[in-house]
């Protein structure tokens, strides 16, 4: 049994019809008058398009800002690998779009478990997006005529997603970056890079500082503000195998998390349909191929399991366009979370194609002979190339080969309507949070809602916080700061005293392969429960054999492995927890005991319509269940159909 | 796909720290599947360096799909090794034969040093953009995406520059280690929108005065950069660097 809160969490929405939520609150928030923003200090972890966003709108209105990454340059944090495109409610090709169908599609395609206020709010910001991004010089795709092209995404039946190429979320992220660059000239904003957050800095309740590590020198740092707002991407690395960097990780939400910041829905993880598939032991990452290929690409398994075959040989009426079989309206363009379940069930009945049997066809022969090779290549000619070079067969000539792979993911730290977490101070955007997408994210919304939290949010949300609170200068020597970097310099050495026997990345991919067999595309109760006794079992491995060579004075990327691991070990467990407890299948969690006869997932309204945000209890202790109740006055649930 | 089985020597660099002297060092790997990545392959030689008790080869990497343009390594004397258009990341195994030599380098540039192993220091990059690379737009100020159109073809070229991912081939690739490629393309696509005309002047004459502070060389008009280049940037954006420069320097008030 899980031990419950005995009260809701509040979400501060505030009353009122949902389309003028947000103008009302920001009159109702208080503001701080631009002489005083200048005394204020905000930290921002992590350069993605939430993170940079933050940074430089808070630097423009005139906040002391310290910005830190894991990486180099703030250039390269993973939002720069996002291909398809960004939506927004502009309705220029005049097909339907509004605000209000934006708002619905993403509810519903969060299968009823996002909060209602928050999705609006993203809708409404939606349009300034894309004025903005076109304001810094983002080239966008245009029509002859010069005004901006739209395309169409999965989960959607109108064309509003935005698009450079195959590069939608490099040319935002350069945008981000660029007006970041501009602040650091200004010497608004204070840049760290190679920097990595292991400790956050409590005092009094509230959320004062950080503590990092150069990851050059080796050296920790602590950084005190008076405000922390972390951007720092999804936790798809806790499967090993994932369309993330190979950096990414949850350490600085974990991090939060254990110092009293509520987990909201960490088993809620999106399978992307369309990655290539895996080829061997060594494999260190899987590659998405964009959504946007399934506009034009059919996806299909031969009819006959033993029909080996080469695809083009095998005539039409020989072939299962499975997506177009199950469901005509969407046909290939049915949500992610639909097309990967349809793709495990076609190669676990032993449909699947290739060497692996692990792979469905997704196949560009119709759209070439429509439209011809040339018009193919201009809309997916960078994609084309990428799949050549991993897999060196060319998709113009036979169909691609794809599998679905863990992508991204919709839980994160809980927050409120202003984007802070339960520890006061504490503020979360994009991926890190758990608050927009529900259970599933439709295509082209994460780019949204990183924008959405970085330039329109936080900018007037972080004001009320910082007008309210009693903030008294944070020494570097305070109890708390030395208190925290102790801690983390005594994980470090913990790490590097194990000296046993195996090295840090085979932890990672064992953990990995449970995390997949058991909490990845489809979950069972003896399956999970089967998961939380391996993790631990594995963690107590961990640190009695893990291999940490080098020191922690220089340079050392086992070591930093090392910490991440250590805590998706931690982290992994708390996964398989939510995923046990939430009997009933929504969105990207399915549960096998809760589907239809048809194998749709089914949901259960009465009772799990609700935020699952866990607090910690120490390592290995059950974590106490916080609900916050879900209610949809505007978007009343049905069952999702694509049919 | 069925895959081959690659025995390997591997030269690489080693180097302790920006202040140690660094030196080859030789590496034997046996059996490596020609379906490999190139950083596949260096981390199964991890693997094996750290079983047997010796630190393993620092180098950078990240989204290992060729866009973030963190990883780097001269190869066997080629910026990213040996194809075209490909960053290291997604430069595979198969490229190679059983029994080869490969001589695995950090990008060597002044302005570039080397943090450890073949890890540099690529923060320059950073600055030039943060001298002009941007338009001085703030959060809330824009007007409607469609109210200043942008012809087609435009947009074509803007996009074309706007795809380099920063990861500095063109410089190591460089005899003069010159960083003309990587700033023309932040000038050219900047210079040709319609959103970043107004500074346009200042900020080419801010970006090339800080490229030469940090230390990067002239162009020689080579094209090395360009066949490096894994996105592809043209040596046409040199070109309109050249005359966006020239513009600037002679109109009043750029």
């Amino acid at each position: 049994m899980v031990r419950v809160a005995s009260e809701t969490l509040n979400s501060r929405v505030p009353e009122g019809p949902i389309q003028e939520l947000w103008d009302k609150h920001r009159f109702n928030m208080k503001l701080v008058n631009p002489a005083n923003k200048r005394k204020f200090s905000v930290i921002v972890v992590g350069t993605g398009l939430a993170g940079g966003a933050a940074a430089a709108s808070l630097a423009e209105l005139g906040y002391h800002v310290k910005s830190f990454c894991y990486q180099d340059s703030p250039r390269r944090a993973h939002s720069i690998a996002a291909q398809g495109g960004i939506n927004a409610a502009k309705n220029y090709p005049n097909d339907g779009d509004s605000i209000w169908r934006l708002f619905y599609d993403t509810v519903k395609g969060g299968d009823y478990r996002a909060r209602e206020a928050n999705v609006y709010r993203l809708a409404q910001v939606s349009n300034s997006i894309i004025d903005q991004c076109v304001a810094q010089g983002v080239p966008f795709a245009r029509e002859y005529g010069g005004t901006l092209a739209n395309r169409s995404f999965g989960g959607a039946q109108v064309s509003r997603t935005f698009y450079c190429r195959g590069q939608t979320g490099q040319q935002l992220l350069l945008g981000a970056y660029q007006s970041l660059m501009r602040q650091v000239e200004t010497g608004k904003v204070e840049l760290f890079t190679r920097r990595e957050m292991l400790e956050l800095v409590v005092v009094d309740g509230l959320a004062r500082g950080i503590v990092v590590r150069n990851m050059t020198t080796g050296q920790l740092e602590t950084h005190t503000a008076d405000a922390v707002v972390l951007c720092t991407g999804g936790y798809g690395n806790v499967y090993y195998l994932s369309t993330n960097a190979k950096g990414c990780n949850v350490t600085a939400a974990w991090r939060c998390h254990r110092r009293g910041a509520y987990f909201g829905n960490p088993c809620y993880t999106q399978i992307h349909p369309t990655c290539i598939p895996v080829s061997g032991d060594y494999q260190s990452k899987l590659t998405l191929m964009s959504e946007s290929l399934r506009n034009d690409g059919r996806v299909w398994v031969p009819k006959d399991n033993h029909d080996t075959r080469p695809p083009a040989q095998i005539p039409d009426d020989e072939r299962d366009y499975y997506l177009e079989r199950r469901y005509p309206s969407f046909g290939n363009l049915v949500p992610r979370d639909v097309a990967s379940r349809a793709a495990k069930e076609r190669c676990d009945a032993g449909y699947g194609v290739g060497e692996t049997r692990l792979a469905v066809y997704l196949d560009f022969r119709d759209a070439i002979k429509r439209d011809g090779e040339d018009a193919v290549r201009k809309k997916y000619g960078n994609l084309f190339h990428m799949y050549e070079k991993i897999t060196a067969e060319n998709p113009y000539k036979v169909p691609m080969k794809i599998y679905p792979a863990v992508h991204y993911t919709m839980g994160g730290l809980w927050v409120d309507y202003n984007l802070m977490s339960n520890l006061p101070g504490l503020f979360v955007l994009g991926e890190a949070n758990f608050s927009d997408h529900g259970a599933n994210r439709l295509g082209a919304s994460a780019l949204m809602q990183g924008l959405s939290d970085g330039y329109f949010v936080i900018p007037y949300t972080i004001g009320d916080h910082l007008a309210k609170a009693t903030l008294p200068a944070v020494p570097e020597d305070h109890p708390a700061c030395v208190e925290a970097k102790q801690a983390a310099e005594s994980r470090i050495n913990k790490l590097l005293a194990v000296q046993g026997s195996r090295t840090v990345d085979s932890f990672h991919r064992e953990l990995g392969g449970i995390m997949w067999d058991h909490c990845g595309m489809a979950r069972n109760k003896a399956g999970l429960e089967k998961a939380i006794g391996q993790i631990r079992e594995l963690r107590d491995q961990f640190w009695k054999d893990v291999r940490v060579l080098g020191s922690g004075e220089s340079l050392n990327s086992s070591l930093e492995k090392a910490g991440r691991v250590a805590d998706f070990l931690e982290f992994g467990e708390l996964m398989c927890v939510d995923a046990l407890h939430r009997e009933e299948s929504c969105g990207g969690h399915f549960r096998e005991e809760h589907q239809t006869s048809e194998g749709e997932a089914k949901r259960n309204d009465a009772e799990f319509s609700y935020v699952a945000a866990w607090e910690f209890n120490g390592v290995g202790e059950e974590a106490t269940l916080h609900k916050e109740e879900l209610n949809f006055p505007n978007v009343p649930p049905t069952t999702r159909s694509y049919k | 796909m069925s895959s081959d089985l690659l025995n390997l020597t591997l030269r690489i660099w080693r180097q302790a720290g920006p202040d140690s002297p660094g030196a080859f060092r030789n590496y034997t790997l046996n059996g490596v599947s020609t379906h490999m990545s190139f950083l596949e392959m260096l981390d199964v030689l991890n693997e094996q360096l750290i079983e047997s008790g010796e630190e393993p080869v620092e180098f950078d990497h990240d989204c290992r799909e060729g866009i973030c343009g963190m990883c780097s390594l001269m190869i066997n004397g080629q910026a990213h090794g040996p194809d075209n258009a490909t960053t290291t990341c997604q430069l595979h195994m198969r490229r190679f034969k059983t029994g080869d030599t490969i001589v695995i380098e950090p990008w060597r540039a002044t302005a570039f040093p080397v943090v450890r192993d073949l890890v540099v220091d690529r923060s320059a990059f950073d600055r030039i953009i943060q001298a002009g690379g941007y338009v001085s737009v703030n959060t809330g100020n824009a007007p409607d995406g469609n109210a200043i159109p942008v012809p087609g073809r435009v947009q074509e070229v803007a996009m074309d520059a706007a795809a380099c991912i920063g990861c500095g081939a063109c410089v190591a690739a460089c005899k003069n280690a010159s960083a003309m490629l990587f700033v023309s393309a932040k000038v050219s696509q900047l210079a040709v929108l319609p959103q970043g005309k107004a500074e346009r002047g200042e900020r080419v004459l801010n970006m090339v005065a800080k490229m030469d502070d940090e230390g990067f060389g002239h162009c020689t008009n080579t094209n090395e950069c360009e066949a490096a280049c894994p996105a592809e940037i043209s040596v046409s954006n040199i070109a309109r660097l050249n005359r966006e420069f020239v513009r600037a320097s002679v109109v009043t008030g750029g």
